[in-house]
């Protein structure tokens, strides 16, 4: 049975006078990976900082419609405890300028964790969980820019993880990577798929193709379809999706 | 209890986001206090344009004409000198000279920038004023002259600094489309940048003087101080700032003269307020 | 073409020209100070108190003096300035209280020097009833260099990138463990500049301490911060132009330690930027 995890209906948002998203409604299930693809400035960037309201840093941001997360309106939620269940992996790595350890203990520090142990175990556990640990074990006091662009990333996932997130949001995270890299984190995405919900935004269609159960296309803030990604991927329903599947535009 | 201690602290940033404005209300409201109360006494037209100044003698007479006209003509002088050379130099470092010797000619006039004012007075003093008094055979150096050369010193560094950000501010294209027509470096520069950056060299400009009006110390110590309407600029005078500055010493708080040096801290007050606010216009106005 | 290639040569000839109008003076000053001024310069001229009617004897007194002034205004304007910096950085919005504030910032930094002391002897002296006083100077100098302090700070934070901010927010920190914990970290470097360049401007103002602190002559060292207190920048004018007969040696003496201070302040802050470039890690 799946579990509905974050629930949109009829979400619009606006930058000052121009919509962003026009009557999104949409859901996320837990384990599974919703890829979301369209072209740029189809509002599948703002669709997914919308979903640990980080638009709300843009001071002519504006929004109607509502977004639920476990039933709760995500707006009346207190939004660090929101940001702190739905994590977030940017497009490019963006290593805190910290040590590697204190990277991963950000987040658990902030929310009150000051046991020396509690953090070592956190930090080990979460960088596991990346497949980082083996590469990093050693010199978790070095900067964390010292390592290379696919690890870093690969931190910023454990960084995500460390502060026990539900939700996890990957926005383009591999449009800085090399393809060997690029697999590495496909591979700790798919692995962490059981425990966690995890949404994909990616400008490159044949990794939604690999990595999503489900796959929503977007074009100029609109929802155009969301269907199974074997479905979509075969048997589009609307032919524009085809299109951009079959790189006619985008 | 987090929440409440950062909730404290954010108030508390508000509050000192605020300050710069309380403390310039604050400074113009003291100065009104101290400096309206002279108005009892003498009209504000007496006041501005009464030709003379005795602040000591029995009734005082406190006409501040001389020193605002001293105050005008040391400017003016130190504008006719600072403006040229301060701009020709914006213009040199921001389009001419070589990397390594920009990097050198701006640490240079950083320098000068940081200089107190009571050592380039002494300087002025020692070095300045014995030469103009041979130059011209006068019988003192102390003059609005040398007021002026060491005030236009002063103005350089904002001038320059001002004037180098608005021609660096300009979009490269502007230049390399004029380049791109055949004009050579110097036309494009002369026809193309300096138009564009105009405003901000008004700005520049503007600012210098602002700082030339305020300055004190150096222009207390070289202008040979005498209260009486100038009539050439190689002649001592005194302005509106050294007034202030020589004669606070002396004055009883609460006494007549007392009342009329804030006033004319008021006076100064204003200059300088329309002068930040009418170069923060031009600062602010982008042709592109 | 040939002519207004030649124009051109001209023309930056005399650009070039104006620029060694400027710079060169500037040279000559400091060369010229240092060269009369060394001499002067002994282990007595700088640890004993002025004697003979300031006509022999050493400038410690106003060394001490100067020191207590700029930390006080210090201790005064760094945590204001810090906090409003981090207002326009981090809180202000893109409105009409924002401009206000950045205009009266522009505005106290173009307040001539004599107004704050002016400002300073009305409110801090008569009003408050601080006295003549090391207080009292104190707090005048910190309102003046608090917009360099503001800017200076500012700029640092805002060189902060962006995106450590949202990095931080999306781990569910809040506005102000972001601010604590990753932007004023990074901006440390920047923040010391701008209080280094704040002392410097505040050891060299003579026109706002002239009826707040200054003492024309006192051989002693202040007690308390309610005494009157002897200034580094006030006692050269005055042996410039109050005392005559002043040994030549004694007066640029005196402007060769006020302006060593004064650069070497500025120098320090160069240096702190210089190397928070070389090593910023992003």
């Amino acid at each position: 049975m799946v579990r509905t995890k974050i629930n949109i209906k009829n979400l619009n948002i606006w930058f000052g006078d121009v919509p962003a998203l026009k009557n999104l409604s949409i859901k996320i299930y837990v384990n599974e990976i919703l890829s979301v693809i369209g072209p740029s400035n189809s509002g599948k960037t703002t669709f997914l900082r919308m979903l640990n309201r980080l638009n709300e840093l843009e001071t002519n941001f504006k929004m109607s419609g509502q977004v639920e997360f476990d039933n709760q309106d995500i707006m009346k939620m207190n939004v660090e405890l929101l940001r702190k269940k739905i994590g977030m992996v940017f497009a490019l790595p963006l290593p805190l300028p910290l040590s590697i350890f204190d990277n991963i203990a950000y987040g658990a520090r902030m929310h009150g964790v000051k046991n020396k142990k509690k953090l070592q175990q956190i930090v080990e556990q979460a960088l596991q969980k990346a497949y980082l640990w083996d590469e990093v074990k050693d010199r978790l006091d070095v900067s964390a820019f010292k390592l290379s662009g696919g690890q870093q990333q690969r931190l910023c996932i454990a960084r995500t993880l460390a502060v026990e997130p539900e939700v996890i949001l990957f926005d383009e995270p591999c449009s800085g990577l090399d393809p060997i890299s690029t697999a590495k984190v496909e591979e700790a995405m798919l692995k962490l798929k059981k425990d966690y919900a995890m949404v994909l935004v990616t400008n490159n269609v044949k990794q939604a193709a690999r990595v999503g159960d489900s796959t929503a296309f977007f074009l100029s803030g609109e929802l155009i379809e969301v269907d199974k990604t074997d479905k979509m991927f075969t048997v589009p329903s609307d032919k524009r999706t085809d299109d951009y599947i079959r790189g006619k535009f985008g | 209890m987090r929440k409440f201690k950062e909730f404290l602290i954010e108030k508390l940033i508000l509050i000192c986001g605020l300050a710069s404005i309380f403390f310039v209300v604050l400074i113009f409201l003291f100065l009104l206090k101290e400096g309206l109360a002279v108005f009892k006494t003498v009209s504000p037209a007496k006041f501005l344009l009464g030709s003379k100044w005795y602040p000591i003698s029995e009734p005082p007479q406190l006409g501040i004409l001389p020193l605002i006209l001293g105050s005008l003509l040391v400017t003016l002088g130190a504008a006719v000198i600072s403006i040229p050379i301060g701009v020709a130099s914006a213009i040199y470092i921001a389009e001419v000279a070589p990397l390594k010797l920009k990097e050198i000619l701006k640490a240079g006039i950083e320098l000068l920038a940081a200089i107190p004012s009571v050592v380039l007075g002494f300087i002025g003093m020692v070095t300045l004023v014995p030469w103009v008094k041979n130059i011209f055979h006068l019988p003192t150096g102390l003059t609005a002259l040398s007021g002026s050369i060491m005030l236009a010193f002063m103005a350089m560094p904002t001038i320059v600094s001002i004037a180098e950000d608005a021609l660096y501010s300009i979009p490269k294209s502007y230049k390399e489309g004029a380049l791109a027509l055949g004009a050579t470096r110097w036309q494009a520069i002369w026809r193309v940048m300096l138009p564009a950056a105009s405003s901000g060299i008004l700005a520049a400009v503007m600012l210098g003087l602002g700082r030339v009006i305020g300055e004190t110390m150096a222009v207390m110590m070289i202008t040979g101080n005498a209260a009486v309407i100038p009539h050439s600029i190689l002649q001592p005078t005194r302005t509106l700032t050294a007034t202030i500055a020589a004669e606070m010493g002396e004055a009883v708080v609460g006494s007549e003269h007392y009342f009329a040096l804030f006033a004319i801290g008021i006076v100064l007050f204003v200059i300088s307020f329309g002068i930040n606010v009418t170069a923060d216009i031009f600062l602010h106005k982008r042709k592109w | 073409m040939v002519s207004s290639k030649k124009t051109e040569k001209i023309a930056f000839f005399l650009l070039f020209l104006a620029t060694l109008l400027i710079v060169v003076p500037v040279g000559l000053i400091v060369v010229i100070i240092i060269k009369k001024g060394i001499g002067a310069i002994s282990w007595q001229f700088l640890s004993d108190i002025p004697r003979q009617g300031m006509r022999a004897g050493g400038i410690l007194p106003a060394i001490v003096g100067t020191i207590y002034l700029v930390l006080g205004a210090l201790i005064f304007a760094l945590p204001i300035g810090l906090l409003a910096a981090i207002y326009l950085s981090e809180y202000a919005k893109d409105n009409y209280l924002t401009r206000i504030i950045k205009l009266a910032i522009v505005n106290l930094a173009g307040v001539p020097s004599v107004v704050y002391g002016l400002f300073g002897l009305a409110i801090f002296v008569v009003f408050f009833k601080f006295g003549t006083s090391i207080l009292s100077g104190s707090l005048t100098l910190g309102i003046m260099i608090l917009p360099v302090i503001i800017t200076t700070s500012r700029e640092a934070l805002e060189s902060v990138p962006y995106s450590f901010r949202e990095a931080s927010l999306s781990l569910g920190a809040s506005k102000w463990q972001t601010i604590r914990h990753i932007v004023l970290p990074n901006a440390i470097p920047g923040i010391l500049t701008g209080a280094i360049l704040g002392i410097g401007r505040a050891a060299g103002e003579t026109a706002p301490i002239l009826f707040t602190v200054a003492a024309f002559y006192l051989p002693q060292m202040p007690k308390s911060i309610f005494d009157q207190a002897m200034a580094l920048p006030y006692h050269l004018y005055v042996i410039s132009t109050q005392v005559p007969n002043v040994d030549e040696k004694i007066r640029y003496g005196t402007a060769l330690v006020l302006l060593f201070l004064v650069l070497f302040m500025n120098l320090i802050a160069i240096i702190i930027r210089y190397q928070f470039r070389k090593q910023k890690k992003w």
